[in-house]
């Protein structure tokens, strides 16, 4: 459990709370790139992009790269692994003096997944986040999920928790298929 | 066990604001940790394979929480500690979490319960620090409180479920409504930390969310058909470092790898 960053707790440039921000330059879209790349080790048809976990890409003054990261859930076990991949990819890159920060705030939500992000995660059976708005209210309702397969919202949840904490489990009712919904944080 | 003056070594050096702040934190983190490494211990032994996976999701949350939490902690002690350091080298009368966590698993239902109870806590308590002074801990707060409403979701649907169940479920689950509810003064009787920590805009007023944590419990109890008991003051003071017995032996199990093989890695 060493190691591991020291949390952000601002709002920092680049993420959603601080409104719109400065056109990337070449370098920080090019560490945009990289990290396109890097596959969620759980998901691996979702990068990490896609998950909507890479908080903030920007250059300081002395040339090094910031980048911002953020946990899924609290304990998710894939948050280090993550980390590693991510220090990887950008070495390989030219990109070894890249700082890496955890940002706690705002926490994750599940409706930051991007589209490509929702479309990847049907086509590769987890029914993605149903409703993006994932409010205290939204997780009382019980709402449809769509099945993957065959799109019928016939569907029952079998088990609140499932394989990862970002997913439950569910069968569809006309096509009888299990698949895993990812839930709405 | 007499509520001892705690006997740990964070009294040392700071300003009493200083050290309310790092033992509010510790009692949070602990609280988490305690609670994690608890559920844990059903991985293998859980009535069927759904609850097996919850109380394993609810394990993970809370140990992530508590790294968070005991991270800040260790940064706040500036001693040196990390998050590993203070869960694993610290003895029972350190630990600073609520004695309800450290119960033990019991039965299902025993389990359901003390999770309930605290469920509930935490939905208030990371509520309210959400907006708290400290940006840090609000952060925390703000992540967690989104796991925590799941968590009471898994824990309050079984209540009602064993409470309005069969003959059984309803005898076993009052049963340990009856024997944890003793420990629930504990949650909301502040000390001198939280009254600090609260003065200094960090923590909330605990008699403010004992109102609204009792009603709610007073609701989810109606649901599923259970008696809600008598009140029952008693000394119990975890979160002062005097703990009931059963911590010492849950650490003895949690801090035998690190303590016999210190540095082992994976």
């Amino acid at each position: 459990m060493s190691g591991q960053p020291r949390a952000v707790s601002d709002p920092l440039p680049g993420s959603p709370a601080a409104g719109a921000a400065a056109d990337p330059t070449d370098r920080e879209q090019h560490v945009w790139e990289v990290l396109e790349k890097v596959p969620d080790p759980e998901i691996p048809v979702l990068s990490i992009v896609d998950l909507g976990i890479v908080r903030h890409v920007w250059q300081q003054a002395d040339g090094r790269v910031r980048v911002g990261l953020t946990p899924t859930y609290s304990g998710c076990p894939a948050t280090e692994l993550i980390r590693t991949m991510v220090r990887a990819a950008l070495d390989s890159a030219g990109f070894a003096a890249a700082i890496l920060e955890e940002v706690l705030s705002p926490p994750w939500s599940s409706d930051w997944l991007t589209a490509a992000g929702r479309s990847k995660l049907r086509a590769f059976g987890i029914a993605p986040p149903e409703e993006a708005v994932a409010s205290p209210r939204r997780l009382w309702q019980a709402a449809a999920v769509s099945c993957p397969r065959c799109g019928s919202r016939q569907t029952e949840r079998l088990s609140e928790f499932g394989s990862t904490p970002c997913k439950a489990h569910y069968r569809c009712g006309e096509c009888r298929e299990p698949f895993d919904y990812f839930k709405c944080l | 066990m007499s509520a001892t003056e705690p006997q740990d070594s964070l009294r040392a050096g700071g300003t009493a604001l200083e050290v309310a702040r790092l033992r509010y934190v510790l009692r949070l983190g602990d609280t988490s940790l305690v609670l994690g490494q608890r559920l844990g211990a059903w991985i293998g032994h859980a009535p069927a394979l759904e609850e097996e996976l919850a109380l394993a999701n609810l394990a993970l949350d809370f140990v992530g929480q508590a790294r968070l939490l005991l991270g800040y902690a260790g940064e706040l002690e500036g001693a040196g500690r990390d998050e590993d350091a203070l869960a694993f080298l610290r003895d029972a009368p350190e630990f600073l979490n609520l004695t309800l966590a450290e119960q033990p698993n019991g039965d299902f239902a025993h389990t359901i319960v003390r999770q309930w109870l605290l469920d509930n806590w935490q939905l208030e308590v990371y509520q309210a620090l959400s907006s708290s002074a400290d940006t840090r801990l609000a952060a925390i707060a703000a992540k967690a409180v989104k796991e925590t409403r799941y968590h009471h979701r898994f824990s309050s649907g079984w209540l009602i479920r064993l409470g309005d169940g069969t003959a059984e479920s309803r005898q076993r689950v009052q049963r340990a409504l009856d024997e944890l509810w003793r420990f629930t003064d504990e949650l909301f009787t502040p000390d001198e930390v939280d009254e600090r920590a609260r003065a200094a805009g960090i923590a909330p007023a605990l008699p403010e969310l004992a109102a609204r944590w009792s009603a709610r419990i007073e609701q989810e109890l109606r649901a599923a058909t259970l008696q809600r008991p008598a009140a029952q003051p008693y000394p119990w003071h975890g979160k002062r470092g005097a703990h009931s017995e059963h911590l010492g032996h849950m650490l003895a199990e949690m801090q035998h790898l690190p303590r016999t093989y210190p540095g082992a890695r994976w």
